[in-house]
């Protein structure tokens, strides 16, 4: 179980791991930066578990890898959105980081409501409230790569294994 | 059935048709990446299980952050040119930003299928390629492989008609489209957007790149446009002899986006977000300390001659920032040639070498607390060149070029 940290709309990547501070691939540092200007409180009080719930388009503009890493890096145990932009979700699942879809999920929970998440049936309860939501199925093809923990484990089992 | 752009070249790579919604995996023809997200895709690739690169697909440019500002980026740097120059990869350092380079040095074809770890990788799609950006492990895969994986995108048809009046410009129109897409709440993710319509038919290559060039912040998957004429003679020039390729007549669109060329007013997208577009009469800046003309989106040869067409002779007002970075080395040397850096120079412009630099607030033109800066770039978010207490403005290079001179956000016609 974790808390959740709850974003608007549109928070794009530069806001999660900022240009100037995107020179790392050091995983313990993206996580000490993550969200550096735009909620300096993050990497300070986040805890391990913890869950981001967002509205609409959530990791949108740049292509860094480096946003993933950093949340993943942080505890985060999964983002749930209304919207993820296309770049970021690919990343996420390519390293592994679990996102949900669902509309009633980011409507039904609040800032620091205690949620419980069950990855492999994409089930959201919020403990606080006692609410529970669904969450749209990944594709098979990404459940796939998403279960072997990221594109790097499915191609070493599979592409190039002959 | 007719086919959009982006379903003839999935079509084409798959071997059969292919619809919307299928994913397929096909090979790639060039696979890009930048000195800001190399080093990632390196760590991603060092844990496959394979030895084999596919380098002649590979074009690593140095652009964000060249030359090298601090050690840090400079050690950086060194992995990486270490890293290009054993696996015999093609590398530009300090050339150029990456969207301008890999046109201009013949690396981008119609009807082929680029992949960059740069956002605005989607540029491509003004030359009818399929470009879009990924995340550095993506490029990896890529790299691995020679393949990635592609869900086929659902296309908007924007279609634009009429003529954009006198001091208006393609940035203009694509800011514009921008905020007609979020304002009508067209989906834009995971889905191509197609420019068509006589507006674009009669627009050079160069105004036609700003708006491929901003598909990614209507939320586009790429930006596609019709490889004409205007497309294979630029081209030509670059070395690449290519073929046309259209979208049908009868293809399918999920949505149609109606723009009238003639109706759209000089604009200007107020922070933090791109498609917060206004026209510049509705918007009051009290002051201005920085403008910015130069960017994939508005550093070429042909927004360089609209500022300098405005400066020439005067001088921008005093203790204002002005910065101008070419978008590469051919840009500088031929606004060199026809005077154009020497007019800015007169005019008080600070020439920024070739590169991303200030866009993303790496070098050159960092914003302090409360400052702002109306910029030729395509992105206004929190924080992006500097200060998260600063402000960006986007324009187009005339209003740019205006504001530097009076120090205040205005339009005016000539």
């Amino acid at each position: 179980m974790g808390k959740t940290w709850k974003f608007g709309s549109d928070i794009n990547t530069d806001l999660i791991t900022p240009g100037r501070y995107n020179l790392t691939t050091d995983k313990k540092e993206l996580a000490r930066i993550c969200f550096i200007e735009f909620k300096p409180e993050f990497a300070k009080q986040v805890k391990e578990n913890d869950v981001i719930v967002a509205d609409e388009n959530f990791g949108s503009g740049s292509s860094r890898e480096t946003a993933p890493i950093a949340i993943k890096a942080s505890g985060i145990k999964c983002v749930i959105a209304k919207s993820i932009a296309r770049i970021f979700y690919r990343n996420a699942i390519n390293i592994g980081l679990p996102v949900l879809i669902s509309k009633e999920a980011v409507d039904g929970i609040n800032d620091k409501d205690d949620v419980e998440v069950d990855l492999e049936k994409g089930l959201i309860k919020n403990k606080t409230t006692g609410k529970e939501f669904s969450s749209e199925p990944l594709p098979e093809f990404l459940l796939e790569i998403f279960n072997e923990g990221g594109i790097i484990n499915y191609l070493n089992k599979r592409k190039f294994n002959a | 059935m007719g086919q959009t752009i982006s379903e003839k070249i999935f079509s084409k790579k798959a071997g059969k048709p292919v619809k919307p919604g299928e994913i397929v995996n096909v090979e790639l023809d060039r696979i890009m990446s930048h000195d800001s997200t190399t080093a990632l895709a390196i760590e991603a690739f060092e844990k496959m299980n394979t030895k084999k690169l596919y380098s002649d697909k590979m074009v690593i440019v140095f652009d964000h952050a060249v030359p090298a500002p601090n050690e840090n980026v400079a050690n950086i740097h060194r992995r990486l040119i270490d890293f290009a120059q054993k696996n015999n990869v093609e590398m530009f350092y300090g050339q150029g930003i990456c969207h301008q380079i890999l046109p201009e040095k013949g690396f981008i074809k119609p009807g082929e299928v680029v992949i960059g770890a740069d956002s605005h990788s989607c540029t491509y799609g003004a030359f009818g390629c399929f470009g879009t950006g990924m995340g550095s492990t993506d490029i990896a895969v890529g790299w691995a492989t020679g393949q990635n994986w592609f869900r086929v995108p659902e296309t908007i048809k924007v279609n634009v008609t009429g003529k954009l009046r006198t001091g208006v410009f393609s940035k203009d129109l694509m800011l514009t489209i921008i905020k007609e897409l979020k304002q009508k709440k067209i989906k834009t993710n995971y889905r191509a957007l197609e420019f068509h319509g006589q507006t674009i038919k009669d627009f050079d290559m160069s105004d036609r790149i700003v708006l491929s060039n901003m598909a990614i912040e209507a939320g586009a998957k790429t930006g596609l446009i019709n490889a004409d004429e205007t497309t294979l003679n630029f081209l030509k020039k670059a070395g690449v002899k290519g073929e046309k390729i259209f979208s049908d007549d009868d293809a399918e669109f999920v949505e149609t986006l109606e723009i009238n060329a003639d109706e759209i007013e000089p604009v200007v997208a107020v922070p933090p977000d791109v498609a917060n577009v206004k026209n510049i009469s509705e918007v009051n800046v009290p002051k201005v300390d920085q403008v910015f003309i130069g960017t994939c989106t508005n550093g070429r040869i042909e927004d360089l001659r609209i500022a300098a067409d405005i400066v020439r002779g005067k001088h921008v007002k005093e203790g204002m920032r002005f910065i101008v970075t070419p978008a590469s080395q051919e840009v500088l040397k031929q606004a060199t040639k026809e005077g154009i850096i020497n007019d800015l120079a007169q005019a008080g412009a600070v020439i920024g070498n070739t590169s991303c630099g200030p866009c993303l607030g790496r070098n050159q033109g960092i914003l302090a607390d409360n400052d702002v800066c109306v910029s030729t770039m395509n992105r206004n978010y929190m924080g992006r060149m500097g200060s998260p207490k600063s402000e960006i403005y986007l324009v187009s290079p005339y209003v740019a070029a205006l504001t530097a001179l009076s120090g205040k956000l205005e339009w005016r016609e000539k």
